[in-house]
C-alpha cells in the first residue's frame, strides 16, 4: 500500500490555505441529503459534530458516558496553548510549529504540525466566543503562563479546570444542535463495530448501554473521536472507561494504526497506593518547579522521610541533569524515577514512588509563597493521601498518560478506509514520539472544530446522488452478528477470572516491558505473554449477569478483548524501532551517559501498520520528509 | 478494615428495589471508597453474583458522573467533594455504609446505584449556550472583560453536573445546577444578548422536567463539590422576574 499523505503544495505558511482554495465545497442544500456518524463527544467530537450540523449535514453523535459533557477531556488542568503573541515575547506561528515539532522529536509531518499552530490563535477566539471563562488579567485581557519545552508565554488557562471549561463548551454548543434537531445524540451507547460497504465506512453497530440491546446506524462518513488508548496499562491517568475499542475495530477493518507504541508517561502523578487501586491521579507538572525530587540512598531505609539526612538523600535529577535538574523533559525524568525505582530505591509502601519535596523551598520562599503557588494541588493531595505536603514530601510516581499513536490520518485526516475520518487523540497525527504539554486540548479542537468539516466535503461530494445508506445490506447483518457473537461468548464462558484481574495483569506486562524503556528481549517476552493471557481471557475470563441489561462487567469485558490484541501490536511496534526517540526509549540505543540515541537515517518514517489478522500485522512506511527545518538532537544536560 | 455495605439493589427502572447487606474485608484506610467497590464486584462476580452498578469515570472529582447518596448525605461525610473523592479512612472499622442512589423524581434509577440525569441535558438545551456558529469569532482580546467579572463567570462555571444539589433538596430542586449555567453565561458580554430569554427558558425547562421549587434551605451549598453558593440562586430568580416583566 502506498501511503499518501495527500500534503498540499506551496510553501508550509500557504498550504492550508491552498488547500482552502481547491477542496471541493457542498453547498448548505445538499448537506442536508448527507448523514454523518460522529462516534465520541469529548472536545474533537462535540466540535466537530456541533460544525457539522451548524454546516447542515444531519449528524449523529455517540457516547458511552450518560452525557456528553462528561468525556475525558474534561479532566485536562494545564491549558491550551496558542500563538497569539500576547505577552510580546516573541512567539508567533513559526516558532509554535517549531517547538512542536522538536518535542515531538521530529518524528511527525512538518504540514500538519505547521497548521496546528496556525489555527491556534483563531481557537481561542472561537472559544472566547463560546464563553469559555479563560483568566484575564485585571484590565481584561486574556493572560497566559507557561508550559514545558518552550520559552515563551502562550498558553491560555481556564484556573486549574482549562478542559472542563472547553469541553463545556463544545457540549453547549453541541446543546445547541440538539435542540435545533440538526444532532441526535446517543449517551450510554457504545460503538462496537465499523460496518463496511463496498470498501466505504458507511455505518456502525452500536450498544445501547443500558438495555444492552444492539442498534444499526448508517451514514455516508464516520467520524472517530474516541480519544485516546493508554487504559491498555490498566493504572493510567485516564478516565476508568476510556478504552481503544473503537480504534481497534477500525484498524481491524481496514484502517492502518500508526506509532502504536508512542505513549507519554507523565512524571508526576501520585503512585499506586495497593494492588486494588484504580486509577493514578495527576498532579500538575508544575510542582517540578519548586519541589526536588530525590530518594534515600539506602535501599533498605526505614526511617520517615523527615527522618533521613541530607547527605544520604539521592538527588537523582539534579545529579544526572545538572543544567535542567529537576525541569528535565517529562520523558527523561519519568525514566530516571524508574531507574531508580526499579533498582530498589523507591519509597512507599509498594516501593514504587520517589519523593518530591518542598522543605527546601519553603524555608527559602516561606509557606504563603509555596501556598499562594500550589494551595489546590497541596489539598487535592491531603484529600487523597491524608499526608500535608507543606511538612512531609510528597510521595510521585510516573503514569502512562496519553497517546501519541493512533489511526493513521492524511492531511485531510482521513483515514486508509475510504469514508473513516479520526480525530482528537484517537489519530496520530501531529505530536510525534511525544507530545507537549497543552497540546493536546488544541489539537483535538482545532481537528473537530476547523479541520474536519472542512476536509469531509472533499470526499462527501461524490456521495451527493448516493441516497440514504440502507441498514439492510448484508454487511449490516454480518457486522451485528460478530458483535452478538462476542457478546455470547464472553458471557456464556464459565471461567473463574474478573475482567479486572486480567487487565490488571496485561497492564503489569505492559507497564514493565512497553512503558518507559524498551527492550528487544523484553518486548518479545511482553508478546509471548500477552498472546498466554489473551488464550487464557477466553477460558478463564468470568462475567456475571445478562446481555440484556445494564451490564459494566460486560462492557469492561469487550474492551479488554480488543485491549489485549491492540497490547501486541504496541510491542510488534516498539520492536521493529530499532531507536530512541521522545517517549519510545530503547535500551539498546542510548549514548554512553544513557540518552536517547535518535536514528534518523533508518528510522525517519511513520510506522503504519496493517492488520491481518489477530497477531499478524504487516508494516507500511510513510517517510517523513522534512523540507524546512533541520532535524537536531534534544539535550538537556 | 472490615466494612458492611448496605447497598440499594434495584435490577432496572420497572422493577422494585431493596437493600441488601455484603460485608467486605480486606480495606484498606487508603482505599477510596470506589476501590472498595470494586473489590466488592470482584467478590460478587466471583461468586457468581452480579456486581453492583453505580457511575463512574474521571475518578478525579470533575467529570461529575460519580453520585451515590452515602449514609443519608449525597456524595458522603465530608462536606463539598465528590463521592469518587471518599476514601475509607473516613469511616469507623466496622461500621455499616449505607449507599443509596440519588433519588428524585427528575432523575429515574437506571440500576442499582445509578441514576438518569438527562433532565439536565435537556435544562440546558434550552439555552445554556451562546448562539453563535463556529468560525468569524472576532479577536478574544477586542472584547476586554475584566478579572473580576471573568472570575466570577468561572466560579459559576465550575459546575460539574453531578447532581448533588438535587439529591440532597428536600424539594428535589435543580436552582443551583441550573443558575450556575445562567449566571456564568449572562455574565460575560458575549452570552448577556441572550440573558433573559436563556433565563426565562433553563427556569421553565426545570420545572417541566419536575423538580421541585427552591425553598433557600441552603442544603445544597454544602454538598456542591464546585462551591457554587446559594446567592446564585437568588440571582437566578431576579433575572427571572425581570425576564417574566419583559416578556422575555
Ligand atoms: C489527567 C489528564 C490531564 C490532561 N491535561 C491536559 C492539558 O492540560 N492540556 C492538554 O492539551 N491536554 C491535556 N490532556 C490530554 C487531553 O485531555 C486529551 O488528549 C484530549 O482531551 C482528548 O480529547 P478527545 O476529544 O480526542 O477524546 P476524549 O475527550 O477522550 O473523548 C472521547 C469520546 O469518545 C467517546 N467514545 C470512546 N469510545 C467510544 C465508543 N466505542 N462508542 C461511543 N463513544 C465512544 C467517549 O464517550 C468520549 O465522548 C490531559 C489528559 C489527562 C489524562
Ligand atoms: S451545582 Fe454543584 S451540586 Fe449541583 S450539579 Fe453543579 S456541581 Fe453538582
Ligand atoms: S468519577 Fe468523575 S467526578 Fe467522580
Amino acid at each position: 500500500m502506498k501511503l499518501d499523505a495527500k500534503i498540499p503544495t506551496g510553501d508550509l505558511k500557504d498550504k492550508w490555505k491552498n488547500y482552502q482554495s481547491h477542496c471541493r465545497l457542498i453547498n448548505p442544500a445538499n448537506k442536508r441529503k448527507l448523514d454523518i456518524i460522529v462516534v465520541g463527544s469529548g472536545l474533537a467530537g462535540a466540535g466537530a459534530a456541533a460544525t457539522l450540523a451548524e454546516g447542515g449535514y444531519n449528524v449523529k453523535c455517540f457516547c458511552f458516558q450518560d452525557t456528553p459533557r462528561r468525556a475525558h477531556s474534561i479532566a485536562a488542568q494545564g491549558g491550551i496553548n496558542a500563538a497569539k503573541n500576547y505577552q510580546n515575547d516573541g512567539d508567533n506561528t513559526w516558532r509554535m510549529f517549531y517547538d512542536t515539532l522538536k518535542g515531538g522529536d521530529f518524528r511527525s509531518r512538518e504540514a500538519n504540525v505547521y497548521r496546528l499552530a496556525e489555527l491556534s490563535a483563531p481557537l481561542i477566539d472561537h472559544f472566547a466566543q463560546q464563553g469559555v471563562p479563560f483568566a484575564r488579567e485585571y484590565g481584561g485581557v486574556l493572560a497566559n503562563r507557561s508550559f514545558g519545552g518552550v520559552q515563551v508565554q502562550r498558553t491560555f488557562y481556564a484556573r486549574g479546570q482549562t478542559g472542563q471549561q472547553l469541553l463545556l463548551a463544545s457540549y453547549s454548543q453541541l446543546s445547541r444542535q440538539i435542540a435545533a434537531k440538526k444532532v441526535q445524540m446517543f449517551s450510554r451507547h457504545e460503538v462496537q463495530e465499523i460496518v463496511v460497504i463496498d470498501g466505504k465506512a458507511r455505518g456502525v453497530i452500536v450498544r445501547d448501554l443500558v438495555s444492552g440491546e444492539l442498534s444499526r446506524h448508517s451514514a455516508h462518513a464516520v467520524v472517530l473521536a474516541t480519544g485516546g488508548y493508554s487504559k491498555v496499562f490498566f493504572l493510567s491517568t485516564l478516565a476508568m472507561n476510556c478504552n481503544g475499542s473503537a480504534i481497534w475495530k477500525a484498524h481491524k477493518k481496514g484502517a492502518l494504526f500508526a506509532s502504536p507504541s508512542f505513549t507519554q508517561i507523565h512524571p508526576t502523578a501520585l503512585p499506586q497506593g495497593s494492588e486494588t487501586q484504580s486509577k493514578l491521579t495527576l498532579m500538575s507538572e508544575s510542582l517540578r518547579n519548586d519541589g526536588r525530587i530525590w530518594v534515600p540512598k539506602n535501599k533498605d531505609e526505614k526511617r520517615a522521610p523527615n527522618d533521613i539526612p541530607e547527605e544520604e538523600r539521592d538527588y537523582y535529577l539534579e545529579r544526572r541533569y545538572p543544567a535542567f535538574g529537576n525541569l528535565a523533559p517529562r520523558d527523561i525524568s519519568s525514566r530516571a524515577a524508574k531507574e531508580r525505582i526499579d533498582a530498589g530505591y523507591g519509597v512507599g509502601p509498594l516501593k514504587n514512588a520517589v519523593y518530591l519535596d518542598f522543605k527546601h523551598s519553603i524555608a527559602r520562599l516561606g509557606k504563603d509563597t509555596i501556598k499562594s503557588r500550589y494551595g489546590n494541588l497541596f489539598e487535592m493531595y491531603l484529600k487523597i493521601t491524608g499526608i500535608d505536603a507543606y511538612t512531609e514530601p510528597m510521595k510521585i510516581s510516573p503514569a502512562p498518560h496519553f497517546s501519541m499513536g493512533g489511526l493513521w490520518v492524511d492531511y485531510e485526516l482521513h483515514t486508509t478506509l475510504p469514508g473513516l475520518y479520526a480525530i482528537g487523540e484517537c489519530n496520530f497525527a501531529d505530536h510525534g514520539a511525544n507530545r507537549l504539554g497543552a497540546n493536546s486540548l488544541l489539537q483535538a479542537s482545532v481537528d473537530g472544530y476547523f479541520i474536519l468539516p472542512l476536509t469531509i466535503g472533499n470526499y462527501l461530494a461524490d456521495d451527493l446522488k448516493t441516497g440514504k445508506i440502507s441498514t439492510d445490506h448484508a454487511a449490516f447483518s454480518e457486522a451485528e452478528a460478530s458483535v452478538k457473537n462476542k457478546f455470547e461468548k464472553i458471557i456464556n464462558n464459565n471461567g473463574t477470572k474478573t475482567v479486572d484481574s486480567l487487565h490488571r495483569r496485561l497492564g503489569k506486562i505492559m507497564w514493565q516491558e512497553c512503558a518507559m524503556s524498551r527492550t528487544k528481549e523484553g518486548l518479545e517476552k511482553a508478546i509471548r505473554e500477552i498472546r498466554e493471557l489473551r488464550e487464557e481471557f477466553y477460558k478463564e475470563v468470568k462475567v456475571t449477569g445478562k446481555i440484556q441489561e445494564f451490564n459494566q462487567e460486560l462492557d469492561k469485558a469487550s474492551r479488554l478483548v480488543d485491549f489485549l490484541e491492540m497490547a501486541e501490536l504496541m510491542c510488534v511496534d516498539a520492536l521493529e524501532r530499532n531507536e530512541s526517540c521522545g517517549a519510545h526509549f530503547r535500551e539498546e540505543y542510548q549514548t554512553s551517559d544513557g540518552e536517547a540515541l535518535r536514528n534518523d537515517e533508518s528510522y525517519s518514517y511513520v510506522s503504519a501498520w496493517e492488520f491481518k489478522n489477530v497477531g499478524n500485522f504487516i508494516l507500511h512506511k510513510e517517510e517523513l520528509k522534512f523540507e524546512f527545518v533541520q532535524p537536531s538532537v534534544r539535550s538537556y544536560k | 478494615m472490615k466494612i458492611n455495605f448496605k447497598i440499594w439493589r434495584q435490577n432496572n427502572s420497572k422493577m422494585k428495589g431493596h437493600f441488601k447487606v455484603y460485608p467486605l474485608e480486606n480495606i484498606t484506610a487508603d482505599m477510596s471508597l470506589l476501590e472498595a467497590l470494586d473489590l466488592l464486584n470482584e467478590e460478587l462476580v466471583e461468586k457468581g453474583e452480579t456486581a453492583v452498578a453505580f457511575d463512574h469515570d474521571c475518578r478525579e472529582g470533575i467529570c461529575g458522573q460519580c453520585g451515590i447518596f452515602i449514609n443519608g448525605r449525597a456524595h458522603g461525610p465530608h462536606d463539598n467533594q465528590t463521592t469518587c473523592q471518599v476514601h475509607m479512612r473516613s469511616f469507623e472499622d466496622q461500621s455499616t455504609i449505607v449507599l443509596e442512589p440519588f433519588r428524585a423524581n427528575a432523575f429515574p434509577i437506571v440500576k442499582d446505584l445509578v441514576v438518569n440525569r438527562s433532565s439536565f441535558d435537556r435544562i440546558i438545551q434550552k439555552g445554556g449556550f451562546i448562539s453563535a456558529n463556529t468560525g468569524g469569532a472576532p479577536e478574544a482580546n477586542s472584547i476586554p472583560i475584566g478579572k473580576e467579572r471573568a472570575d466570577y463567570a468561572m466560579d459559576m462555571a465550575a459546575c460539574i453536573g453531578c447532581g448533588a444539589c438535587v439529591a440532597t433538596c428536600k424539594n428535589a430542586s435543580a436552582a443551583l445546577f441550573t443558575s450556575a449555567k445562567i449566571n456564568h453565561l449572562n455574565a460575560l458580554p458575549q452570552g448577556n444578548e441572550e440573558a433573559l430569554s436563556r433565563t426565562y427558558n433553563l427556569v421553565e425547562q426545570m420545572q417541566e422536567e419536575g423538580f421541585g421549587h427552591c425553598s433557600f434551605t441552603g442544603a445544597c451549598e454544602v454538598e456542591c463539590p464546585e462551591h457554587i453558593p446559594l446567592t446564585s440562586i437568588a440571582k437566578m430568580n431576579f433575572d427571572y422576574m425581570k425576564a417574566v416583566a419583559f416578556k422575555k
